[in-house]
């Protein structure tokens, strides 16, 4: 077997996976703090502001980083889906049901600074277009996944069904991201093209843009780590090997029959 | 891989793509109802009868903006540059209004080519740039346009 795939079998074990989560976190934890008072102090305080938006343009440092992990969480979560629905990958469940409320955080902030931007720019907080409405329903789409998961007394299959409309939600995110392009919207097209790598938003502005999302995917990185490491303890509580963390004073809890 | 894991992953496939062909044929279906707004050229066709209401979208034609002195009312046209309609509002215009920019209107055909507005709503592009760089664009665009009459 080729080193790769050996490092990825070998963190595919709960322990294992529970000890380089631990050595990761601390580092992805400071990078994200430090990229983000990064991207924070360009954005809000260094950039110019927009030629017509002024000021008001500057929420973008925020919304935009939010709403791209918003669907790139969701992305993630049908990932870990199907690697638990096909090879029944535990720490892919973990990983899954860790990462929802990741998500949920990310869109709500999404929805609400892009509400806070509405109001001064377009003149409402809320418009039931196609962009904002299907945003809406991603947000749905992840208490579904949350509470399909706790509605099951067994944790494994309740990630399953979860693993399952992680898969279903796929389809909402080509309609979030061409919504924009297929119908006319209230909300304006795409500013960043990925294909062609061109931009409409000035330099000067996109740095501190481009740090925010790498600070964002860090965050994401770190919080899912610190969840994943409680989730994993949790499910297998039962283990050798958690009952070997718990200092030797402590009183053990009974294994389970 | 294993015959089971197999199943299952074309299974997922399977399923995956009849999902997103139920979901473009939903989509297509409701193609009309989807779209937010609808432009002149829209208008043109006759399918919005007077009175009924519809959220009418498009560019402020410059130099169209008009305020009666003294009071709210304000109109202007809204063209997609094949057709325009005329647009009559009484109100607090949004803080972006400008002429050349995108605007939508709520509100209800009083003829063919006119619409009393009761909202108006401004929609902005993708661009976002510095004071000095869009200057700099005017400046370039006006030299541009004197360099050929």
């Amino acid at each position: 077997m080729n080193p790769l795939m050996l490092w990825f079998h070998k963190s595919g074990s709960p322990p294992e996976f529970y000890r380089l989560a631990g050595r990761f976190q601390p580092w992805l934890w400071a990078l994200a703090l430090i990229f983000g008072v990064i991207g924070l102090y360009l954005g809000l305080l260094r950039a110019p502001a927009d030629y017509l938006q002024g000021e008001s343009a500057r929420i973008m440092y925020i919304h935009v980083p939010s709403a791209w992990m918003s669907m790139f969480i969701f992305a993630f979560m049908a990932f870990c889906g199907v690697l638990a629905l096909v090879w029944h990958v535990k720490i892919s469940e973990v990983l899954l049901i860790s990462a929802a409320p990741i998500g949920v955080g990310f869109t709500a902030v999404t929805l609400i600074t892009g509400s806070l931007w509405g109001r001064p720019t377009w003149g409402t907080y809320w418009e039931w277009d196609a962009r904002m409405t299907s945003e809406l329903v991603l947000l749905f789409l992840y208490f579904g996944v949350l509470g399909l998961f706790h509605a099951f007394d067994d944790r494994r299959k309740g990630a399953r069904a979860a693993s399952l409309l992680a898969l279903i939600g796929l389809v909402n995110l080509p309609i979030i991201h061409y919504s924009v392009t297929w119908w006319n919207s209230l909300h304006q097209g795409s500013s960043i093209n990925l294909m062609t790598g061109t931009s409409a938003i000035d330099a000067s502005m996109l740095w501190p843009l481009l740090i925010m999302t790498l600070a964002s995917k860090l965050w994401f990185g770190a919080s899912l780590m610190q969840r994943a490491r409680v989730e994993v303890i949790d499910l297998e509580s039962g283990k050798d090997w958690v009952q070997a963390l718990l200092p030797p004073t402590a009183e053990k809890p009974k294994p389970q029959p | 891989m294993n015959p089971i894991r197999r199943r299952r992953l074309l299974f997922i496939l399977l399923g995956l793509l009849a999902l997103g062909i139920a979901a473009a044929l939903v989509l297509l279906a409701l193609r009309q109802n989807l779209q937010h707004f609808v432009s002149p050229s829209d208008v043109k066709t006759g399918q919005y009868k007077i009175g009924s209401r519809f959220r009418l979208g498009g560019v402020v034609e410059e130099g169209s903006f008009k305020r009666r002195d003294n009071s709210l009312d304000v109109s202007f046209v809204v063209t997609d540059r094949f057709e325009t309609v005329s647009v009559d509002y009484l109100g607090i215009m949004p803080d972006l209004f400008r002429e050349g920019q995108s605007v939508i209107a709520t509100g209800a055909l009083v003829d063919p080519t006119h619409f009393r507005a009761e909202e108006i709503l401004a929609k902005h592009d993708e661009k976002y740039m510095p004071k000095e760089v869009a200057d700099a664009i005017a400046r370039a665009k006006a030299k541009n346009a004197e360099r050929q009459p």
